[in-house]
């Protein structure tokens, strides 16, 4: 009966931290406010006084290639490294340590297995910055163990919208009945539209405003109906060919329910929109 | 053609700078190399036969060629960061920040409002 802090969905832009670190006169013009809203963000997480997060991302072939790409893994290590040498390369990001949470990715795994969720897991995960950018943003001193989880948004044939929803919808009963009086936050990163190595990327905006916004809608009015009346695998190819990271903010919406988000912020920017909601299931205080 | 080995070729280089290096500096030698000696690798001890490139699948790693891969349905994913990291910086330096990014993006253009390749194998 671990009492579940907070859910957060956000959308991971790796480049947060180099944009925000670099000395000022070479920052681009948006960067003061990314880090006012990041920050804004942050305390979101911070109030909720969480002990353990489980976190959501997905590998971009850092760890794991096409010889043996899982649908949905969760890593049960003691301990996690963080960010690859590409990373490093292209983003800027540091290297972390994260503690993991043995106990619960051991429960976790389980139950996802009693409840249908076919799992891969890793005893020896290298996490990337699907997670590392959350951490970042929400929980920059790295400090609480985490237990991390990897869906497949790259690699077709995906898993739909539906099952991410449904993942999320069980992930949340597991962590409610999870023995113990940890508090446990979720912390899960993903997209609104995207486009990568194809014509729209790295636009003055996202490569589709108008699913932004209406994605942002659905997200903070917990309206999964809308959502899978509307979005389909194929509809978000058409939104730009790396949106499917959007489903991860569905599962994150599965996590908290089909509720109101009680945190609602975004930032239009190049590349892509950001988008930053939490839920507390249990009120804000809870 | 085989994607798969397309897709492989991009991950074992983009993930090693001395791979990386070599690619950049003699593609055409490095290629061969790749075929020669990582691609059918499994791990430190096993290999693979059944794998191989096609004609145009090796011209385009040779020539560095981002759009025909794109057209051939390589992963975008990989696409984009392994000629990032092949041009990202030298553009920038020259003219501006995201400048290889963007005429990456300008040169497919011609796909504007069309379904892309798959990338599904």
């Amino acid at each position: 009966m671990a009492p579940l802090a907070a859910v957060l969905a956000t959308t991971h832009h790796p480049f947060y931290y180099a944009a925000t670190t670099a000395p000022v006169e070479k920052q681009i013009p948006q960067a003061a406010e990314w880090k006012r809203k990041v920050e804004a963000y942050r305390e979101t997480l911070t109030q909720a006084r969480p002990d353990i997060l489980v976190m959501v991302g997905a590998d971009h072939f850092h760890q794991f290639f096409l010889d043996n790409y899982p649908a949905f893994l969760i890593g049960k290590a003691p301990r996690y490294d963080a960010t690859f040498y590409n990373e490093e390369r292209e983003f800027g990001i540091p290297k972390y340590i994260l503690e993991g949470h043995e106990e619960l990715s051991r429960y976790m795994h389980s139950r996802l297995m009693d409840k249908g969720f076919d799992f891969s897991s890793s005893y020896e995960l290298k996490i990337d910055h699907s997670i590392i950018c959350p951490i970042i943003t929400t929980r920059p001193k790295a400090d609480l163990p985490i237990v991390p989880i990897y869906t497949n948004i790259f690699v077709p044939p995906l898993p739909s919208p539906a099952r991410f929803w449904q993942l999320g919808r069980a992930i949340r009963e597991i962590i409610d009945e999870f023995p113990s009086d940890k508090r446990i936050a979720a912390v899960g990163s993903g997209h609104l539209s995207l486009e990568l190595g194809g014509p729209r990327q790295f636009g003055e905006s996202g490569p589709d405003p108008e699913f932004d916004l209406k994605a942002i809608e659905w997200l903070s009015s917990g309206n999964i109906e809308a959502i899978l009346e509307n979005v389909t695998l194929e509809s978000m190819a058409r939104c730009g060919n790396a949106t499917h990271g959007f489903m991860d903010l569905i599962l994150m919406m599965g996590i908290a329910g089909p509720i109101k988000a009680d945190y609602v912020d975004d930032l239009d920017l190049y590349h892509t929109r950001e988008a930053y909601l939490t839920w507390y299931p249990h009120g804000a205080t809870a | 053609m085989s994607k798969y080995y397309v897709n492989k070729f991009m991950y074992t280089v983009d993930r090693d700078p001395a791979l990386l290096q070599r690619y950049k500096e003699d593609a055409r030698s490095f290629v061969t190399h790749w075929e020669q000696n990582i691609g059918p690798k499994l791990n430190d001890v096993e290999f693979t036969s059944v794998n191989s490139f096609t004609p145009r699948e090796r011209d385009a790693l040779i020539n560095h060629d981002y759009v025909a891969l794109f057209e051939m349905g390589a992963h975008f994913f990989l696409s984009l960061t392994l000629f990032v990291a092949l041009y990202g910086e030298e553009w920038a330096e020259k003219s501006g920040p995201l400048s290889f990014q963007h005429e990456f993006a300008a040169k497919l253009n011609h796909w504007l409002g069309r379904d892309y390749p798959t990338v599904a194998l």
